[in-house]
């Protein structure tokens, strides 16, 4: 039940109104670029969403699609890829092997009923803290929007079309 | 200790680690409460808090826990991994356990820095907590990888930087190759006249060392040449130069320069880029006279033997015997084996055209700094006497500070050397011809040995500093030929116009227009303005994410010569160590095949760019050569059967740490 979850921020809900929806995101941040820009982004003590969770990996191109579904799985509301810009992975050419896989598994998550915004993917350098603030807010700003992720009762609904066909 | 005699069971739980880091993580997160949570977690033995664990006490106190409480997994909450990773796992390993079983969690780039909400940040605290402690449970046993160092070192970049730190390495006895654009070394301080503050003569002090490289035994010179390619990893790179001809035999020529003189051109009349274009060169000469090497070199755009094949060629009638002179030199590719590589590409001075209101490339008499710099040069196109392109003497002469510096429209960041090399213009100014020198500056930054003490000899010598930004600068409608250069006096709070004779604009440093080709080519990260970025700005400032690469002098940052030549010997001794060490320890990281799950379907042999994926023909299993591998995973996540791991980002670690993020216990 999405509904359980606890309310990461609830020093911003007031008594009156109901508790703003706080999406849970988990990142996957590559070592050489993204999570450098979220370290510099600390350093720069910029301010960013506090619902990204960020798991580090060597390079983006080790997401494997089932860490997306698993995350989703265990009640993620989106999911986030952060990799070097095209031409400038530190593993020559990861981030594209992660492109391929990224745009694939959009079509897959939409037949399962997944709006598209819930998984993103982002070029982001070591420089560039204030994109990765800019991609972290955007990101939960957008999936709060979509409101928590109903993954059963979405699987559902498209079992049910089928049925129908 | 062998860290791998120390793999004990997992039957000692885990101890989790929070840092205050004095408050930087205990200002924003609830330490006490995250504490008390992680105490609940599955396989939690010990739970503390500490106010730096990074100290040694606070190391002792995760060391005194392994033995006493016999702990086997540790979590440290505290900075990111970058940072003090390495740290920890180094005081687990000297306690007993391998190095690789305690976790990162990183609370303070990516938590309490970020954040402002004391509940969300704690929240998230635990959050990641609870994942690390999930992950460190199924952690592996590994031992870190040993690559031997090859001794040879590749400096990029002729300038003081790259000169100075081949010199330290090629005295240590390492052989050096040292690479160059241009026809010779020297750079931009073999451009300058003198060298602030102490009013050094660039060349006596650059020319000694220039010659050195030249004369040195452990130094390769390759002049005229670029880097093309770099492969391979610290202690072994493979690397592709690329040796433009010089049209000129460096072995024949002796340097006499007959051939110059016997040019068809008579005049010469090539702009000469040495002296910023104010000067003028044949199609055959030498950049300036101490360049090093000592040999002529051909300009194939101007030669006219390139163009029509039509030339007399007197220069190889004069050249005779020696028959230095050869059209027909073909480029070169050169490949060489380093160990590490050393970066000294230095700087580009800013476009002044960029800001047209100051009138660079309109009126002939706004300069550059470079360019004065030439001009009061003695070997300089006006040997050293300060002419106007028309021909005149100034009578007043204002300087512009912060032209391409400290400045929303171009760059924010403040080039450093522009005030002080500003005063030392003004003073040379001064000596050469008593014109009056109006400095227009923002702020005076004269932070250095011996500075602050030339700025006030400059101003006892009847220098004008005017506080204000020069906001216009056009020709003076009562007087043709002189410069109103129009400011606000933001001491005295008027607008001033004040006509001059020459305008210097005081051009900042900004990374080379190609810096990031060279990265990409290098496989090293730029920082926001484009400089190459350091590993840390404090504590690894010449090192780069790239292992066995450093930086040295302006590639890295805006640097006057005292601090490029420190940073070009902390380069070399950074080099050295590796060199000496004769091994580099690397992350376990590589990838390996499950070969009783292995279908043998070649996937991940045409996904990894390294070419560490074959096919075991006798067995039909993929075998992964641990030496190629680097590491990336993406063979791993490629893999259809899950049947390739790799280590410490095995797929259950990744699983437990989605999971323990996820989960609400």
């Amino acid at each position: 039940m999405p509904e359980a979850k606890p309310n990461s921020s609830g020093a911003a809900a007031s008594a009156t109104e109901a508790p703003r929806f706080e999406p849970r995101i988990i990142a996957f941040f590559c070592n050489w670029c993204t999570y450098l820009a979220a370290d510099l982004a600390g350093t720069s003590r910029m301010k960013y969403a506090p619902n990204v969770r960020v798991i580090r990996i060597m390079c983006s191109g080790r997401v494997d699609p089932q860490f997306v579904l698993d995350a989703f799985a265990q009640g993620a509301d989106g999911v986030l890829i952060g990799g070097c810009h095209p031409g400038d992975c530190h593993y020559q050419e990861g981030n594209y092997k992660t492109l391929r896989r990224y745009l694939l598994l959009k079509r897959l998550l939409q037949q399962m009923g997944i709006e598209e915004e819930r998984l993103r993917l982002e070029w982001i350098s070591a420089s560039e803290a204030d994109r990765l603030r800019n991609a972290m807010n955007d990101m939960v700003e957008k999936v709060r929007a979509l409101g928590p992720l109903h993954l059963r009762s979405a699987e559902e609904e498209v079992f049910a079309e089928e049925v129908v066909v | 200790m062998d860290p791998a005699n120390t793999n004990k069971a997992s039957t000692g739980g885990t101890g989790v680690y929070v840092c205050h880091c004095g408050t930087n993580i205990a200002g924003i997160v609830d330490v006490h409460v995250v504490v008390e949570y992680a105490a609940t977690l599955p396989s939690v033995a010990i739970a503390r808090d500490y106010k730096y664990l990074c100290s040694t006490p606070g190391q002792e106190l995760i060391k005194q826990d392994i033995h006493e409480h016999g702990i086997d997994r540790v979590v440290v909450a505290a900075c990111s991994p970058c940072l003090h990773e390495k740290t920890f796992r180094k005081a687990i390993a000297d306690a007993g356990l391998n190095p690789y079983f305690v976790q990162i969690v990183n609370l303070r780039e990516h938590d309490s820095w970020v954040h402002t909400d004391h509940t969300a940040a704690t929240q998230k605290a635990m959050d990641l907590i609870r994942a690390a402690v999930r992950r460190v449970r199924i952690h592996k046993p590994l031992n870190p990888k040993r690559v031997s160092v090859h001794p040879d070192v590749l400096v990029v970049g002729g300038g003081i930087a790259g000169i100075h730190a081949a010199l330290t390495l090629a005295d240590a006895g390492k052989h050096v190759y040292l690479v160059e654009r241009d026809a010779t070394i020297g750079g931009h301080m073999a451009m300058f006249d003198k060298t602030f503050p102490t009013l050094d003569c660039a060349a006596c002090i650059l020319t000694p060392k220039m010659t050195a490289v030249q004369a040195h035994p452990k130094i390769t010179l390759w002049t005229l040449s670029e880097v093309t390619q770099v492969d391979g990893y610290v202690g072994n790179y493979k690397v592709t130069v690329k040796r433009k001809p010089r049209f000129v035999l460096e072995d024949a020529c002796v340097g006499c320069m007959e051939c110059i003189e016997a040019c068809v051109y008579k005049q010469a009349k090539v702009p000469d880029e040495f002296n910023m274009y104010l000067g003028k060169r044949k199609p055959i000469y030498i950049p300036f006279p101490q360049a090093v090497p000592q040999v002529v070199v051909i300009d194939p755009e101007t030669c006219i033997e390139f163009k029509s094949g039509k030339c007399k060629k007197t220069c190889v009638e004069v050249c005779a015997d020696r028959k230095a002179i050869d059209f027909h030199q073909p480029e070169k590719i050169e490949t060489i084996d380093v160990g590490t590589i050393i970066l000294a590409t230095g700087f580009y001075t800013f476009n002044a055209k960029r800001i047209p209101y100051y009138g660079y490339g309109t009126y002939p008499n706004v300069y550059t700094a470079l360019e004065v710099e030439r001009l009061v040069n003695s070997a300089g196109p006006t040997g050293g006497e300060i002419v106007l392109r028309d021909g005149r003497r100034p009578k007043a002469v204002g300087i512009v500070h912060c032209v391409g510096s400290r400045d929303e429209n171009t760059n924010r960041y403040c080039s450093r050397v522009c005030c002080m090399y500003s005063l030392k213009l003004a003073h040379l100014i001064k000596e050469r011809s008593e014109a009056e020198v109006f400095n227009f500056y923002i702020d005076m930054r004269t932070p250095g040995k011996g500075f602050e003490e030339f700025y006030n000899r400059v101003a006892e010598e009847g220098t004008h500093f005017i506080r204000g930004r020069v906001a216009d600068i056009y020709p003076d409608p009562q007087d043709q030929g002189r410069l109103l250069m129009c400011a606000e006096d933001t001491l005295m709070g008027v607008i001033c116009k004040v006509p001059v004779d020459m305008v210097i604009l005081a051009t900042g440093l900004e990374p080379q227009p190609d810096a990031q080709e060279i990265r990409r080519r290098f496989h090293i990260t730029c920082s926001m303005e484009g400089f190459f970025l350091e590993r840390h700005p404090k504590l690894a400032p010449v090192s780069t994410f790239t292992d066995g690469v450093f930086l040295a002098g302006c590639c890295q940052g805006p640097k006057d010569i005292p601090d490029t030549v420190a940073q070009a010997g902390a380069a070399a001794a950074e080099a050295l160590a590796l060199i000496d060490a004769g091994y580099v320890e690397q992350e376990p990281y590589t990838a390996s095949v499950l070969e009783e799950e292995c279908s043998g379907c070649k996937t991940c042999i045409p996904i990894c760019p390294y070419q560490a994926i074959t096919l075991l023909e006798d067995k039909k299993k993929a075998n992964i050569n641990e030496v190629l591998c680097k590491g990336c995973g993406t063979c791993v996540a490629a893999c259809p059967s899950g049947s390739i791991q790799q280590n410490f980002f095995e797929d259950q670690e990744i699983f437990a740490e989605i999971e323990g993020l996820l989960s609400y216990a």
